[in-house]
């Protein structure tokens, strides 16, 4: 279970969990779920067209979150941030089916695209994953103060001179270029999954931010072993487990935010 | 003639089927879409299209009606999207990724297990990205009959659902029940994108729900005009859509055409970038007036909401 291609898989496994569990804490802070919804799945689109130019899938991936993050940037400036995003997604998509009408791809390509190949990760694909990742953490240990001012504390940021629409694209492009590193991986559908569950569940043991960014890290992490441990054991989609353990964790925080509640018990 | 339709097009039965079908779903998805729209909602009602999806491989797997399934797992997860907190702005976004994130881990299983039980290699195509083309003409009246269930429910809200969409004080004050009324329009929302998903896939789905609604919505204030003119754009879009797509066989040489969605989207996509161009906002100046002259109403209270939201 840990040697041959299943140490790939850990290793690749255990650094999405960690990019997710830091880049996922401030999507659910910022109410941003919907773009790191849309962003994976239209980089998706990406995909599919490098493989029908013949190009390295890499690259249609990167090429394609970057152009969601910044047009959902761009255009949210004169729209609803959710109508536009909605329309960048789907349009994103439909590109996507047309690339895919105008190859002969077999459809488990398709599926893998969309739900990834966690247990099918080559030694090759660590490194970049692995850079791609310390990327994403450095930007976000960059923006780490502006991106919580202008999250909890709009005023206080407007008045210090922050722009809340540029923070937000440049937040956007970090969620694109973990995108861009994860989708191979572990497929468009799972890595949104990763970014809200463990999340929202730290969110509701603590108040105190650099512990429940901490939670969600580990948190992502115990989501995403017991789910290739069990994908090992019964061959179903990883995918499947991880959303279940990310739905469980969430819904063992509501009940202790109930129970909190009901006791009057304080969090720190 | 030629020159725009391709030989064929008037007399072929599918295309005729989807001229029909595209025309009722634009219109249902365009009325509701204007208050998804306006409430704020896009991300779920995307997000249902993905939950209707997971209800339908789920009933591809099971052997149950597909329909029952698209509609019945938009209606659950419209309902788990409540319970978490979907009424609450604050927890709207995550409570609605939450419910979407499980749904695709189900999907994952179940379009797993469709395709190495029964080895139908067109499903997981056909449930993601549905077609047009491929509906069965009898499944036409159970779409209409829905649509006008769907739409007759909304009428039947019309007034709460208003005033809910821009005040929750003035709402309560009127003793309205703030969360059932929210709660009655999630699960329409999600027969009418269940609905959609299963006649026109659901990428189609979001776009005709969302794109003609937010173009319109940045065009008017009155609530009826933006419905009237959304309904306008998605069928007129998805008439050219099928138009396109069905003379695109002709156009590529490989005679591998591009997908109907394409189209569609496309379209719609160019009708939301036009109605936020400065020129058209001008010239349609006329479209906003309407409503904002009115006395000292509810209505009024109602329109300023709306014109500082929109």
């Amino acid at each position: 279970m840990f040697t041959g291609f299943m140490a790939n898989a850990w290793q690749a496994a255990t650094i999405v969990a960690i990019v997710a569990g830091v880049v996922g804490f401030f999507v659910v802070l910022r109410g941003s779920a919907f773009a790191a919804h849309a962003i994976p799945n239209g980089a998706f689109a990406g995909a599919a067209g490098a493989n029908l130019l013949a190009v390295n899938p890499l690259i249609g991936l990167g090429v394609f979150s970057l152009g969601a993050a910044l047009g959902i940037g761009a255009m949210s400036r004169r729209g609803r941030p959710d109508a536009v995003t909605a329309l960048t997604l789907v349009m994103m998509l439909a590109l996507g089916a047309a690339f895919l009408s105008q190859s002969t791809q077999y459809e488990p390509e398709i599926f893998s695209l969309l739900f990834g190949e966690i247990l099918g990760v080559s030694s090759s694909q660590i490194l970049p994953v692995a850079v791609l990742g310390v990327v994403c953490i450095v930007a976000v240990a960059v923006l780490y103060r502006r991106l919580l001012l202008t999250s909890i504390a709009p005023e206080i940021a407007a008045a210090r001179g922050l722009r809340p629409q540029r923070i937000e694209t440049a937040f956007l492009v970090v969620v694109a270029c973990a995108t861009t590193m994860t989708v191979p991986v572990v497929g468009a559908l799972l890595i949104f999954t990763l970014m809200i569950g463990p999340p929202a569940a730290a969110r509701c043991f603590t108040n105190r931010t650099e512990r429940a960014m901490l939670g969600s890290v580990v948190i992502a992490l115990l989501t995403v072993w017991m789910a290739i441990a069990c994908s090992y054991e019964t061959n179903w989609p990883v995918g499947f487990y991880v959303s279940v353990f990310s739905a469980t964790w969430y819904g063992v925080g509501r009940v202790f935010v109930a129970w909190r509640k009901t006791h009057g018990v304080h969090l720190e | 003639m030629h020159i725009l339709f391709e030989p064929g097009f008037f007399t072929c039965g599918p295309v005729r089927v989807a001229l029909v079908i595209g025309a009722v779903t634009a219109l249902t998805s365009a009325v509701v879409g204007v208050f998804t729209v306006v409430r704020s909602q896009s991300f779920a009602g995307h997000a249902l299209t993905d939950v209707a999806t997971t209800g339908g491989s789920g009933a591809f797997f099971l052997g149950i009606s597909p329909l029952l399934g698209f509609i019945g797992g938009g209606v659950i997860g419209a309902g788990a999207m409540d319970l978490i907190g979907v009424q609450r702005i604050r927890s709207r976004d995550m409570a609605t990724g939450i419910v979407l994130g499980s749904a695709t881990g189900l999907a994952a299983l179940f379009l797993y297990l469709d395709t190495t039980t029964s080895a139908t290699t067109g499903a997981t195509q056909q449930i993601l990205f549905g077609s047009i083309f491929t509906i069965e003409p009898a499944t036409i009246p159970l779409v209409v009959i829905l649509s006008a269930l769907t739409l007759a429910v909304i009428g039947l809200i019309y007034r709460p659902l208003l005033l809910s969409s821009f005040s929750a004080e003035l709402t309560r004050a009127r003793g309205i029940n703030l969360r059932g009324v929210g709660l009655l329009f999630m699960i329409t929302m999600a027969v009418s994108v269940g609905l959609s998903s299963i006649a026109v896939g659901s990428i189609l789905s979001t776009a005709l729900l969302i794109g003609p609604a937010a173009a319109s919505v940045r065009l008017t204030n009155s609530l009826r005009a933006a419905m009237i003119l959304a309904s306008v754009l998605g069928v007129v879009a998805t008439w050219l859509g099928i138009l396109f797509a069905y003379d695109s066989f002709y156009w590529i040489p490989s005679g591998q055409a591009l997908p109907v969605s394409f189209f569609i989207v496309s379209l719609v996509f160019v009708f939301y970038l036009i109605s936020g161009l400065d020129v058209v906002r001008r010239n349609l100046g006329w479209l906003k007036a309407e409503r904002l002259t009115t006395g000292s109403t509810p209505q009024s209270a109602l329109a300023l909401a709306s014109k500082v939201e929109l």
